[in-house]
Formats: C-alpha cells, sequence, structure tokens
C-alpha cells in the first residue's frame, strides 16, 4: 500500500572516495556520483528526466551531465536540502511532471577545487545584525545557545562529551570513516576548543565528497524490477524557523525539527517507537541531543542521560548515525546526502556497521543553524516489487 | 577588517540611533512587542504602523558561545564571546560582551547588562557591558 506523496529510492550511490580529493572539483564530485547512482538502479542517462541539486545549480549539474531535465529544483535549506528535494521529487512525479529524478551532491569544502565562496552582504539581516559581532563559520554561530540548553535543560560537559564518543563505536567498524579511533569522554574534553562549549573533536570534519540518488514512483502500476530491493519513502516533512541563528524562538528547543519530523511521521502513520535506525544531522555534538527530544524519541531533558548510557551505541535500542556522522565519518558542508545514503544503505542490509533487521529508517537533517529542517522516513516494508 | 554593518531603508534608524547612543526598535502596539531586526511590518500582525521606540538599553546574558576562530578582523581578539542578550523589553539578540574576560568563569548566565556604543567604521556598534548589580 502506498499513499500520496510516498516513493521509491531505487539508486544510490556515494563518490568513490571520501576526505581529500584535490583533484577533482566539486562539479566533478557531482557527476561522478551522479552516474554511480543511475547505474545503481540499472537505469541509462536517457531514464533521468528530473534533477535537483544544491551547493550548485541544477542547469550546471544538468549541462555537465549532458542531461535536459524536464523537472528542475535547486531548493536551498543548507544541509538539509536534498532531503527536501527528495519530497519535491516525489511530488512532481506524483503530478505526472516526471519519472526518474536524479539528486545530486559534490563538494570540495576541504580542497576548494571549484568550490563556491560563501560571502554575507553587509546589508543582509545576517550581515548587519550578526557578521560584526564577529561571526564567520559555522562554529561561531550554531552553538550559541548550547549554554541556555545546558542550564535550563541540565546537560553536563560530560555528557555532551557523550556524543563524538558513541559515534566513534560506530565508526571505528566502517572503513571509509575518516577518523576510526575509539575515544573516551576524557579525549573529548582534553581536545582542543573550538567555540565553549564545544570542543574540536565536538566538531564535524570538513572534507570532499559526493553522492548521488534516483526517487521514481512507488505507483504499483508503474512496478518494474530493479536491480536492488526499492527503498520505500514512507514520510516525508520540511519546515523552517528563523533566518539566523540570532532570531531562534527558543533557543533550547528546534521548532523546524519538530514540525519537519512531525509531518514525516503523520504521512508514514508510524511513530517514533516504530523507528529502528535514526541518521540525525550531526554538524555538532548538540544536534542528535536536540534532534532525538524535538522528534519525540526521549523526553525534554532525557537525551544527554540516553546517549550517555548507550541507547544509540551498537547493539543500543536506538543505533543513531550509524556511518560514524558529520563528526566521524565525513561532513562535506552539505551532509545531508550522506545521512540519507547511510540510511538506505541500513534498510537494502547493505551498511558497513549493519544493525539487524532494520525496516524503519529516519533521516533527521537540518538546515543552516535550526534555521530550517527536512525529514525522511524510509521503509523496506513491502519494498520488493516483482519482476 | 572587521565586518560594517550596512543600512537598509529600514533599519536606518536603529543605526543612526545608534550613532546617537541610543538602542531604538519598532514597536508594534496591537501586539505590544518590539520588533528585532527592524522591518516595515510586524511578523505576528502585519500591521505596517510601527513605532520607533527607544529601549533602556538594560538586558542580560542569554547564551553565548566563545570563539577560539577569528573572523575577519578579529585576530587579536581570540578568544571571544559571541552573546544572545535578552533585552529588558524582551527582544533577543547578538552582541559582543565587553568590560569582562572572555571566559566562562566571568561570563555568567542571566547577569545583568547595559548597551554602549563602539565605533565600527562609520557606524555605532551596540554592545554589552555587566553592570554593577547582582542578579
Amino acid at each position: 500500500m502506498t499513499r500520496a506523496g510516498q516513493g521509491l529510492i531505487v539508486g544510490a550511490a556515494e563518490t568513490r572516495r571520501l576526505g581529500r580529493i584535490p583533484d577533482q572539483s566539486a562539479l566533478e564530485l557531482h557527476a561522478e556520483a551522479a552516474r554511480a547512482a543511475i547505474a545503481d538502479a540499472g537505469l541509462t542517462r536517457d531514464d533521468i528526466d528530473g534533477l535537483a541539486t544544491a551547493g550548485l545549480p541544477p542547469i550546471t549539474v544538468a549541462h555537465h551531465l549532458g542531461l535536459e531535465p524536464s523537472f528542475m529544483d535547486g531548493t536551498y535549506i543548507g544541509g538539509g536540502s536534498f532531503l527536501l528535494h527528495v519530497r519535491h521529487a516525489i511530488a512532481a512525479i506524483d503530478a505526472g511532471l516526471c519519472e526518474n529524478v536524479l539528486i545530486t551532491h559534490g563538494s570540495s569544502a576541504r580542497s576548494r577545487v571549484g568550490h563556491p565562496p560563501r560571502v554575507a552582504d553587509p546589508a543582509s539581516p545576517l550581515g548587519q545584525f550578526e557578521r560584526p559581532y564577529g561571526t564567520v563559520t559555522p562554529p561561531t554561530m550554531f552553538p550559541i545557545g548550547l549554554l541556555r540548553y545546558m542550564k535550563d535543560v541540565g546537560l553536563t560537559h560530560e555528557q555532551l562529551a557523550e556524543v563524538p564518543v558513541a559515534q566513534r563505536e560506530w565508526s571505528s567498524r566502517v572503513r571509509r570513516a575518516m577518523f576510526r579511533d575509539r575515544i573516551t569522554v576524557d579525549d573529548v574534553l582534553a581536545s582542543r576548543m573550538v567555540a565553549y562549549p564545544l570542543h574540536l573533536l565536538q566538531c564535524c570534519l570538513v572534507t570532499d565528497g559526493g553522492g548521488a540518488v534516483v526517487v521514481t514512483s512507488a505507483d504499483p502500476r508503474k512496478a518494474r524490477w530493479w536491480p536492488k530491493a526499492p527503498v520505500y519513502v514512507l514520510g516525508t516533512g520540511e519546515a523552517m524557523a528563523h533566518s539566523m541563528i540570532s532570531g531562534m524562538a527558543d533557543f533550547t528547543t528546534s521548532g523546524a525539527f519538530a514540525r519537519s519530523s512531525a509531518l514525516a511521521f503523520e504521512q508514514a502513520g508510524l511513530g517514533p517507537g516504530e523507528v529502528d535506525h535514526l541518521m540525525i544531522y550531526d554538524a555538532f555534538a548538540h544536534l542528535p541531543i536536540y534532534a532525538l527530544e524535538d522528534c519525540g524519541f526521549v523526553k525534554r531533558g532525557e537525551a544527554g542521560a540516553f546517549i550517555a548510557d548507550g541507547h544509540t551505541r551498537p547493539g543500543g535500542s536506538l543505533p543513531v548515525n550509524t556511518n560514524g556522522g558529520g563528526l566521524s565519518y565525513t561532513h562535506t558542508g552539505l551532509y545531508g546526502m550522506f545521512l540519507l545514503l547511510e540510511a538506505i544503505r541500513q534498510v537494502r542490509r547493505e551498511a558497513e556497521a549493519q544493525v539487524p533487521g532494520v525496516d524503519v529508517s529516519m533521516v533527521q537533517a537540518v538546515g543552516g543553524m535550526f534555521e530550517a529542517a527536512g525529514t525522511l522516513i524510509l521503509g523496506s516494508s513491502d519494498a520488493r516489487v516483482s519482476r | 577588517m572587521k565586518a560594517i554593518p550596512q543600512p537598509t531603508p529600514e533599519t536606518a534608524e536603529y543605526w543612526a540611533a545608534a550613532a546617537r547612543g541610543e538602542l531604538r526598535l519598532p514597536y508594534c502596539s496591537s501586539c505590544q512587542r518590539y520588533v528585532f531586526y527592524p522591518r516595515e511590518a510586524c511578523p505576528s500582525c502585519w500591521s505596517t504602523g510601527l513605532t520607533w521606540t527607544t529601549l533602556s538599553g538594560r538586558a542580560r546574558l542569554y547564551s553565548y558561545l566563545i570563539s577560539h576562530i577569528a573572523a575577519p578582523g578579529f585576530e587579536g581578539d581570540v578568544p571571544y564571546a559571541i552573546a544572545i542578550v535578552e533585552l529588558d523589553e524582551g527582544p533577543r539578540l547578538m552582541s559582543s560582551i565587553v568590560g569582562v574576560p572572555q571566559t566562562p568563569e566571568a561570563l555568567v548566565l542571566d547577569m545583568p547588562l547595559a548597551v554602549e556604543f563602539q565605533p565600527r567604521g562609520d557606524r555605532m556598534l551596540p554592545v554589552f557591558r555587566p553592570t554593577a548589580d547582582v542578579p
């Protein structure tokens, strides 16, 4: 049974390399991932009639690939953009605008080869009301409400340090992860301070890399054979909250996480208790804590202890960020594509650190500094479309 | 060089007031709230009948981080705090906390603050300094 707004992901791939890729531009990483995802779906370029991307304009990526899509989406909310692209692609497919939508990501955030610079207009709200106070990169903005959370909700520095410790337990099992050595709370707290209260090991990597997926219809009348079992998109959500972090309504909770995840749960007809595996955008260590609470997995104030007690680790009740996350696996600036790709691997039973029996995986991404959010709930149930 | 704010027509009064040593924001009388950042209409009720009003300049330290990364022009300042202050009248805004060591020990959440203004290029920038009284 599928409903409106539900679709299939039939192709998924990452670039061969992640990390330092000085010999490929960001655009070429989009293209490499695109070709690999189309091949993974058993399709050819002629099957692709829709293209969505962020970081670079859709026409730039389409032209580079020699495609002429009749549906394009360049929605940009930051790192979670690709989750919104999946949502929009399904709507476009349902509306008959296109059949197979390619969603691409490529980034040279580390090597800066063909990497568009990020500039703030001094007349923009950000340029007038934040930049003059010394903000520049995400660490100088994203954690600004964290001390208020810690005081009001009761989170300790040690609990906050457990986030990267837990995720290293996952990445120690993942060969493609950039950082694989197990670490302790003491290691985290001894690492150099980047933006108090966050230490280096609580901040994401900066890497090159790319990924892509192919989205198509879940309509049983269009069922066909796919080389790999399709992954069902059971629920999707998107939300926005503010345009710069100083405008956050409540610095101890993400309204965008709450609203986006509620939309996805409602559409999927599922609740947090039915999620087997969870990917949370972890640009910084406090994001998993906010998301666990704001998406309803634990009550307010419980996320720090939930992580410290081991629930999100291998063997835990709710495996979270099983690739090691942006803190350990890779983080290309727009990391959302990699959240999605790990969730797909888990549902397909092909993850390096495979969790047994993942039938429902949820992907919760942020956009900007808690400014927006995207959610996808993926499922393997009834995913095997017969020949 | 440190970033210099460039006013738009909607924010010009905010920066002109700052140059005079005043913190002013548009006030929506129907919602009984100040609008930060300044804009033509109240984002709650869309009233365009906003009145520029001078605030007390009193605030409390709502939250902050201490950056060990230097923004352009801030190379000599690291580590430095980037704060969210909550004005007595309600709005919260980003600012700097001056006249106090930029350390977790000296920067205590909820400590009372008062606005002052520092030159930045050809503008004056609102910043906040702890006041003597204890919270």
